[in-house]
C-alpha cells in the first residue's frame, strides 16, 4: 500500500470514527443554543466558535458529518448501481431494447428534476419526521442521478463490447455473468469509482440547494449541506473563518477518495 | 499638445458650473411599469414617488398633510367631499400645462374598472364611485355619497398624469424618467418645470439627476457603497448594518422600530389535513396565550436581529406614533406562567412532553418561506423555547408560492411564521387582516360570519373607524382592536425589526423616518456635497 493511499485511509477512518462517535465526543448537543454567545469567535468554550444563534460549530459539524457521510455515498452508490444495470441491459442484442433504454436515459437527463422534488415536498405531510425526509431526499437524488453515470458506463461498455478478448471469452463458452464479473468489472471499476467521487459532492451540494425547497435536512438537524449555506454570506466567513470547516472537511474527504481511487486506477492499468 | 483657447474656455466654464449632482443608489429589480396608475410593487413605487406630482403629501416626519400641486383644500364637515384648489402656472416636465381637467382625468382613469388601477382602490367606496368635477381651471371637487374617512390622506399615492402617453411619461414631480435599460439602470433627470422653490427662490430639486442601478446582490451593493460609488442603501439587514457601522461609522443609520412586524399564527380554519384535536388547541385562547408567553421575544431581537429589533406589542408598531395603543405591552417571557395556564386548560407535562386531556402529544409543524435566514433563525429559537414546555414543532421551509397557496387556498398547514411590511400608518391598511371576512385574515381567511364574539367586536370596531370622519372616534376604536388582539392573540406578534439603512455623509438634507419611503421622502430637498 502506497503512502498517499495509507494516509487517505487513515484520514477517512478518523473522519468516519468522529462521525460515529459524535454523540460522545461532541462538546454539546447540536441544537443547544447559547444565546449569550451568538456568532462567537473560537475559544476555550467553543473551539470553532458558535453560529448566529449561539450553537457550537464543532458539535454541529460532527453531527453533520454523520448525516452527510452516511447518506451522500449511499445515494451515489444507488445512482451507480442503477446506471450500470441500465447500461448492461443496453448491451442487449435486441435493437428495440437498446433504443428504448437510450430514450429513457435521454428523457431522464432532460427531466426538470427540481419540479419532481417540489411535487414530492408538496405531497409529503408537513409533520414528516426529519429522518424520513432526509432518507427520501437522498433516495430520490440517487434515483434521479443514475442517467449521468449510465451514459458514461454505456460509452465504456460499447468500446469494450468489440474487444478481441471478449470475443474470445464468448467463443470459449463463458457465461455472460462470468464475463461481466471477471473480465469487464475490472475495467468498469475505475469508472464507477470516478463517478462515485463526482456524485458525492454533487449530492451534498444538491442537498443544500434542496433545503431551499423545504426538503432535505430540516432545522435543527445539521448536515454539510445546510452548514455550507453559511458560505453564501461573506460576512460569516470574515467574522469566523471556522465557518469554512465544513467545506474544508468536504474537500479533505474528496481528496482522500481521489487518492484511493487513483491508486485503484493504477492497479487496473498495470 | 497644448489645449486650444476654445477648449480652455470650455473647461473653465464647466469648472465654474460645478459637477452635475447625481444621486446614485440601487434597486433589486426593474420597475414593472412607468405608468403611475398601474404601480403594484416596490420598484415601480420608488420611481412613482421620485417622479410623480401629487396634490397633497403626507409629511413623513410630522405626519401632517402638506400642500403640493394643490395649494389649498377643504374637507366638508360631513366627511363626504373635498375641494382642492390647484397652484397657478403648473406644468408637466414636457412643458404642457397642468390644470383641473388633468386631475379629473387621472382620477377617472384610476377608478375605471377596465384600468384595474391599484391607485384607484383607495378612492373607491362601497356606496359607489365619487362624483369628480372641475369647477374651474384650478378647482376640483370630489363628492362621495357616504362618509369617506381620511379623504385628504388618499392623495399622497396619486400621481397626476398627463393626457399624452409616452414611453417615458411626462411628470409633475421633481424628476422624470430619462432612460430605462431593463436589468441595468433607470436614469432620472430633474424636472425643469417643477413648481417648488426654496426660500432663496432657487428652483428645486437640488439634485440634477438620479441613477438607480438594478442590482440584486446585496454584497455587491454593500461593496460599492463602502467604495463610495453609491450614496445610500435603503434597507440593510443587521449583519450588513453592523459592517457599515464598523467600516463607515458615520453612514450607518438605525431609525428605531419600523412599521413592519414578524409574527406567527395557528390555522384555525376548518382543514382536512389538520386533525380535530389539533384544531381544538389552535382555537383555544389559553393555548395561544400560553405558547405566546413562552416565546422569548427579547432573545429574538437580541440574537437574531443583533439587537436591531424590538419586541412587538400587537398589530401596530410603536413606531406608528399616531395609532399605536401605548397601554398595550409586548407579551413577557414566562414559561412557568405558560405551563400554569396550559395546566388550567387541561394540558399535562409528562416526561418532558406536553399532552392534551385526550393524551395527544402537542406536536405540530410551523411553515415559513425558504431562503429567509432571519425567519429560519427565529423559527429555531421558537422551537427551542417551546421545547422547554414540552411542545415539539417541525420547521418546514417552503418556496413562497407553495406557502401562499397553503395559507390562502388549501389551508394545508398548522402554523405559519411570516411578516408584514406595512407601508401606511393608517389602520385602513390592516382592514383586510383584521376583518373576519378579509382575504388576508391569516388564521381563518374569508370567514362568512365572525366565528367568535371577539372577532365580531373587532369587525364592528373596524367598520366604526372606517365610517367615521372623527379622528378621536377612530383612535378609540383602533385602541380597543389592539387590546382585543393582545388578549386573544390570534396572531402571536414577535418583533418589529428596526429600520436600518446606510447614507453617505455627502448626502445632505436627509431626514429619514420610519414611514416609507424612509430616506427619499423629501427628495427635492436633498443635496450632494
Amino acid at each position: 500500500m502506497k503512502t498517499p493511499r495509507r494516509v487517505a485511509w487513515i484520514v477517512l477512518s478518523v473522519v468516519c470514527l468522529a462521525a460515529v462517535l459524535a454523540p460522545w465526543i461532541a462538546p454539546y448537543r447540536y441544537d443547544q443554543q447559547f444565546r449569550d454567545f451568538p456568532a462567537t469567535a473560537p475559544g476555550a468554550q467553543f473551539p470553532m466558535g458558535t453560529d448566529e444563534i449561539g450553537r457550537d460549530r464543532l458539535s454541529r459539524l460532527l453531527y453533520a458529518t454523520r448525516v452527510s457521510l452516511a447518506l451522500a455515498p449511499a445515494a451515489a452508490a444507488v445512482s451507480i448501481v442503477l446506471g450500470l444495470g441500465f447500461s448492461l441491459l443496453a448491451l442487449s442484442r435486441a435493437r428495440w431494447t437498446r433504443e428504448a433504454l437510450s430514450g429513457i436515459t435521454t428523457l431522464s437527463l432532460s427531466l426538470p428534476w427540481i419540479f419532481l422534488f417540489v411535487i414530492l415536498r408538496a405531497e409529503l405531510p408537513l409533520n414528516t419526521d426529519p429522518a424520513t425526509s432526509i432518507l427520501l431526499t437522498f433516495a430520490l437524488m440517487g434515483i434521479a442521478g443514475w442517467a449521468w453515470a449510465g451514459r458514461v458506463f454505456s460509452a465504456s461498455l460499447r468500446s469494450l463490447a468489440g474487444a478481441d478478448w471478449l470475443l474470445q471469452a464468448r467463443a470459449s463458452g463463458m457465461h455472460s455473468w462470468r464475463i461481466a464479473a471477471v473480465h469487464m468489472w475490472p475495467h468498469l471499476r475505475s469508472i464507477a469509482l470516478a463517478q462515485f467521487r463526482v456524485l458525492i459532492p454533487a449530492y451534498i451540494l444538491a442537498e443544500a440547494s434542496l433545503g431551499l425547497l423545504g426538503l432535505g435536512v430540516a432545522e435543527p438537524l445539521p448536515s454539510w449541506g445546510n452548514l455550507l449555506k453559511d458560505l453564501q454570506h461573506p460576512d460569516t466567513i470574515r467574522a469566523n473563518p471556522w465557518a469554512l470547516a465544513p467545506l474544508a472537511l468536504l474537500m479533505l474527504v474528496m481528496i482522500c477518495l481521489e487518492a484511493l481511487g487513483s491508486d485503484t486506477n493504477n492497479e487496473v492499468t498495470v | 499638445m497644448k489645449p486650444s483657447a476654445g477648449l480652455t474656455g470650455l473647461i473653465l466654464f464647466t469648472v465654474a458650473l460645478g459637477p452635475a449632482a447625481e444621486l446614485h443608489f440601487t434597486m433589486a429589480g426593474d420597475p414593472k411599469t412607468l405608468d403611475a396608475l398601474q404601480v403594484a410593487e416596490s420598484h415601480s413605487e420608488t420611481i412613482r414617488y421620485l417622479t410623480g406630482g401629487v396634490l397633497l403629501r403626507i409629511n413623513r416626519t410630522s405626519g401632517r398633510i402638506e400642500p403640493e400641486l394643490a395649494e389649498s383644500w377643504t374637507v366638508s364637515t360631513d366627511g363626504k367631499s373635498i375641494a382642492l384648489h390647484l397652484r397657478a402656472g403648473l406644468k408637466f416636465s414636457d412643458g404642457t400645462s397642468l390644470a383641473a381637467a388633468d386631475v379629473v382625468r387621472t382620477l377617472q382613469r384610476a377608478l375605471d374598472p377596465k384600468e384595474a388601477s391599484p391607485a384607484g382602490d383607495a378612492f373607491r367606496s362601497a356606496a359607489g364611485d365619487p362624483e369628480i368635477t372641475a369647477s374651474s381651471i384650478r378647482d376640483v371637487d370630489i363628492r362621495y355619497k357616504t362618509v369617506k374617512p381620511g379623504l385628504d390622506h388618499l392623495f399622497d399615492q396619486l400621481a397626476i398624469i398627463p393626457e399624452k402617453t409616452a414611453k417615458y411619461p411626462a411628470t409633475a414631480g421633481p424628476f422624470h424618467v430619462m432612460d430605462h435599460r431593463p436589468g441595468q439602470f433607470v436614469q432620472l433627470a430633474r424636472n425643469p418645470n417643477y413648481w417648488k422653490h426654496d426660500s432663496a427662490g432657487r428652483q428645486l430639486p437640488y439634485l440634477d439627476s438620479i441613477r438607480i442601478d438594478i442590482q440584486q446582490n446585496d454584497d455587491i451593493e454593500m461593496t460599492r457603497f463602502l467604495r463610495g460609488e453609491l450614496h445610500l442603501i435603503a434597507n440593510l439587514d443587521p449583519e450588513n448594518f453592523d459592517r457599515v457601522a464598523k467600516e463607515k461609522p458615520g453612514a450607518a443609520r438605525n431609525l428605531g422600530a419600523s412599521l413592519d412586524s414578524e409574527f406567527l399564527w395557528f390555522n384555525q380554519a376548518p382543514s382536512k389535513t389538520v386533525p380535530d384535536w389539533k384544531r381544538k388547541w389552535f382555537l383555544s385562547t389559553a393555548f395561544r396565550r400560553a405558547l405566546s408567553q413562552s416565546i422569548h421575544r427579547d432573545d429574538i431581537a437580541r440574537v437574531v436581529y443583533r439587537g436591531h429589533a424590538h419586541a412587538a406589542a400587537g398589530p401596530f408598531s410603536a413606531a406608528n406614533k399616531v395609532w399605536f395603543n401605548t397601554a398595550v405591552k409586548p407579551v413577557a417571557f414566562d414559561s412557568a406562567a405558560a405551563l400554569k395556564e396550559l395546566s388550567a386548560a387541561g394540558f399535562v407535562l409528562q416526561k418532558g412532553v406536553l399532552r392534551d386531556h385526550e393524551g395527544h402529544a402537542v406536536e405540530f409543524s410551523v411553515i415559513t418561506n425558504s431562503g429567509n435566514r432571519t425567519r429560519e433563525r427565529m423559527a429555531a429559537l421558537v422551537q427551542s423555547d417551546w421545547a422547554k414546555i414540552g411542545v415539539k414543532i417541525n420547521i418546514v421551509t417552503l418556496d413562497f408560492g407553495s406557502l401562499i397557496e397553503r395559507i390562502t387556498k388549501t389551508m394545508d398547514y398548522e402554523a405559519c411564521l411570516l411578516g408584514f411590511n406595512n407601508v401606511e400608518i393608517d389602520p385602513s391598511e390592516q382592514m383586510n387582516v383584521w376583518l373576519s371576512s378579509g382575504a388576508q385574515h391569516p388564521w381563518w381567511p374569508n370567514e362568512k360570519t365572525p366565528s367568535t364574539e371577539w372577532e365580531k367586536r373587532i369587525d364592528a370596531l373596524l367598520m366604526q373607524q372606517a365610517s367615521s370622519g372623527n379622528a378621536a372616534v377612530r383612535k378609540k376604536a383602533i385602541d380597543e382592536v389592539q387590546k382585543i388582539a393582545m388578549e386573544q392573540e390570534p396572531i402571536l406578534y414577535l418583533v418589529n425589526p428596526d429600520y436600518l439603512c446606510a447614507i453617505s455623509p455627502s448626502l445632505q438634507g436627509v431626514a429619514p423616518t420610519a414611514a416609507p419611503p424612509q430616506i427619499w421622502w423629501n427628495i427635492e430637498w436633498l443635496k450632494l456635497e
